[in-house]
């Protein structure tokens, strides 16, 4: 039933849908993405070279890092969020958004003047050293006004709905908007120490610190990169598939157990600590039962193929789509494994973890969105199709290979350094100084910056083809493969 | 009685109350009894609050964005105790407004890094990484050693730090950047007060130019402190099980 909804599109009176704001947030998803994928590589390359830390205190390592975290979590996919959830909102509830035009723009410059408050921060060393929470206390104040706005602006379209139910991908936008509200209020707590300063103390301290903290943290990746591009699989999958949601039941059942579960996933990241021994535990059961709602929706994702599985073949927006499914059912194994202790004792503080947030952030969060792209710009710009399908491929392969590059050296970087660390000679002495095994690492730097570097590149197809399909220009191409007729009772 | 699941489906009100439910069960059982049951925190002699100086530091050291490549917190496997000391204690960080356990070693643990260099050690090695240690992917922070260390008002930093429970005392605010000075200066200055107010704090010209106090010293009077309060020899680990 929820399927007919997404599938069918109203057959009564038309409604005019604000999308001027959406085709802002399409474009500010573009541009972030681009940016942020940029410094990645940048600090990538410092690691790699550190002379390109070029001695200047705005450009090391330190202070670009939370640059590239905000620009990729905040900036591409939250406007990426943003933009979708309001787009699906309209058009699952067949009415126009709450509070109008005008509503909608205070959201959409409100969001971009948070990012770039936080942003230049960063390179000033304005931070409160809150990994994914780094902005001080008042840009802090001020995403919680517009973070409210967009609470206001979601829920209050989903009130006025013309449809009698709510469609499944809105329970994941709302419980993504409802929990991020809830983490980023409790985790920047803080006291000024001027109201005309930046500087601020955070109220916790310690281990209540860095349990509030990866509990926060954890939950930026659970609902933030999770819960919300969820919402975008099970809206942009069926349309892109003209096919219905696999399954009804399963969406329940994933949507309930995956927010319950997630939230008491995040002690995980303080495997060994001196977090009580209880919370670890705790965290490591949860993070492994999270392995079920996580392939639940997996499977739901990719069996919504079912019967149209032979357009993986033309269709290279499903391609995407469909892909960062299985990169996400193969990050939410990964992250289990991760979880348990004695593999945790190993990866932690290691490169391997990079390496399995990057298979969810490049191969899950960043190629879901690209695929959301893809399927937005023409019905947006009102263009018969995408400017060229066969540059779309080429995206596709080039950070596809890139991701493979960088998540496969980051294995190796990570598990070869977790057992450097611990190894000891016959003669019962650690076997490396810790500067061999950071010396060690430099091979897998270079490949993983190789990596990172081809899917920018691939981004940047993405700009170009995006533009020329705003600018109204379509290119004549064959498409790379024909659908296949079979046949039947032909001759071999 | 089967209860259908339409009605989260059609009513935005139920919807939000499900998921409020639903996503506060696990923080709440998670992050409150870390306030209230008492052996989350070790009983330990030693630890205390950053002196004036130490603070200043620390805020460089997390304005630097050092956390993203160094931990401070050991855990208690042999090889890092052999590595870099004693398994950190929960204790060890009860003054840190916030913590600075770090996710990542791309350079090594600086939880117990105080007394193993000297200052002049550190001086060299945050201006040019790759003069003291060559394979280094560390970056250059020179700039540090050129910047006057701005704590005018750091009587208002303490006064914050009291307000998120740091017991400073009015002494301690109303001196504070007297022990600035003291601490820095070390030598002829009268650093009495300072040791006294806060017990082991190290004592110098650290940046090896007396003729000012930089943010290079107040850096590397952190440094210099970490993981020095606890004396381990009185330490007894079944004591306190967590």
């Amino acid at each position: 039933m929820s399927a007919a909804i997404a599938a069918a599109p109203s057959l009564r009176t038309p409604v005019r849908y604000e999308e001027a704001v959406i085709k802002k947030f399409t474009v500010a998803t573009v541009f972030w993405g681009v940016t942020g994928f940029l410094v990645g590589v940048v600090i990538a390359w410092q690691l790699a070279f550190p002379a390109l830390n070029l001695g200047l205190e705005w450009t090391t390592f330190g202070r670009l890092r939370p640059l590239h975290t905000s620009a990729v979590i905040f900036a591409f996919g939250g406007n990426a969020l943003l933009g979708t959830s309001l787009y699906v909102v309209q058009r699952t509830c067949r009415t126009h958004l709450f509070g109008g035009p005008a509503f909608a723009n205070f959201i959409f410059w409100g969001y971009q003047l948070f990012i770039v408050m936080a942003a230049s921060g960063y390179v000033l060393g304005i931070t409160q050293s809150k990994e994914y929470a780094e902005p001080e206390w008042y840009v802090d104040i001020w995403l919680t006004i517009v973070w409210v706005c967009y609470l206001i602006c979601f829920a209050g379209t989903l009130i006025r709905r013309q449809e009698p139910h709510i469609y499944v991908a809105n329970w994941f936008y709302l419980a993504f908007i409802l929990t991020i509200a809830m983490l980023h209020i409790v985790n920047n707590l803080a006291v000024p120490v001027s109201f005309t300063g930046t500087k601020s103390y955070i109220y916790w301290s310690g281990v209540q610190d860095a349990m509030t903290q990866w509990w926060y943290g954890h939950n930026a990746v659970g609902f933030f990169l999770t819960a919300g591009f969820l919402g975008i699989m099970y809206y942009f999958i069926p349309k892109q598939a003209n096919r219905p949601v696999y399954s009804y039941r399963l969406s329940i059942v994933h949507f309930w157990t995956l927010i319950f579960l997630y939230i008491w996933a995040g002690p995980h990241h303080l495997h060994y600590t001196a977090l009580p021994d209880w919370a670890q535990t705790l965290g490591m059961i949860f993070s492994i039962m999270l392995w079920m709602p996580s392939w639940g929706g997996m499977i739901n994702g990719i069996m919504t193929l079912s019967g149209a599985w032979d357009k993986l073949r033309t269709d290279p927006i499903l391609r995407f789509l469909v892909v960062s499914v299985a990169f996400y059912g193969m990050s939410t194994f990964e992250g289990p494994m991760m979880a348990i202790k004695a593999v945790n004792s190993l990866s932690h503080y290691t490169d391997w973890t990079i390496g399995h947030v990057h298979s969810g952030a490049l191969g899950w969060v960043a190629f879901v969105s690209f695929g959301a792209i893809y399927f937005l710009v023409p019905k947006l710009w009102n263009r018969e199709r995408l400017y060229s399908l066969r540059l779309v491929t080429y995206h596709f392969w080039i950070a596809t290979i890139g991701i493979v590059l960088y998540i496969t050296a980051m294995w190796i970087s990570g598990i070869m350094q977790g057992l450097m660390w611990r190894a000891y000679d016959t003669l019962g002495f650690l076997q490396y100084s810790f500067i061999e095994t950071v010396e060690a690492m430099h091979p897998y730097y270079v490949i993983r910056a190789t990596g990172g570097t081809m899917f920018l590149l691939g981004s940047l197809i993405m700009v170009y083809n995006v533009w020329k399909t705003i600018r109204g220009d379509l290119r004549h191409e064959a498409a790379f493969a024909q659908p296949v007729r079979i046949v039947t009772g032909a001759a071999e | 009685m089967r209860i259908s699941h339409a009605i989260f489906e059609k009513n935005v009100i139920v919807l939000i109350i499900g998921i409020l439910v639903t996503v506060s069960i696990g923080g709440l059982v998670q992050l409150v009894p870390l306030f209230t049951m008492e052996q989350t925190i070790e009983k330990v002699e030693g630890v205390r609050p950053y002196s004036p100086l130490e603070l200043m530091g620390r805020n460089i050291y997390i304005r630097e964005g050092c956390y993203l490549c160094h931990s401070q917190m050991i855990r208690p496997f042999r090889d890092e105790a052999e590595r870099f000391g004693h398994y950190s204690l929960a204790a060890e960080s009860m003054y840190d407004h916030p913590f600075q356990w770090g996710s990542k070693r791309t350079g090594p643990d600086l939880a117990r890094v105080g007394g193993k260099y000297s200052n002049e050690w550190h001086v060299a090695h945050l201006i040019d990484p790759r003069s003291v240690v060559p394979e280094s992917i560390m970056p250059p922070y020179a700039f540090l050693a050129h910047k006057d260390l701005p704590f005018d008002d750091i009587a208002d930093h303490l006064k914050a730090l009291r307000i998120t429970g740091v017991p400073y005392t009015d002494e301690e605010i109303a001196d504070a950047r007297k022990d600035v000075i003291a601490q820095a200066t070390g030598g002829d200055a009268d650093t009495s007060g300072v040791a006294q107010r806060y017990p082991k704090a190290v004592m110098g010209d650290f940046d090896g130019d007396p003729t000012r106090i930089t943010e290079m010293d107040a850096l590397v009077a952190y440094l210099q402190m970490l993981g020095t309060l606890v004396d381990f020899k009185d330490y007894r680990p079944a004591a306190d099980y967590r």
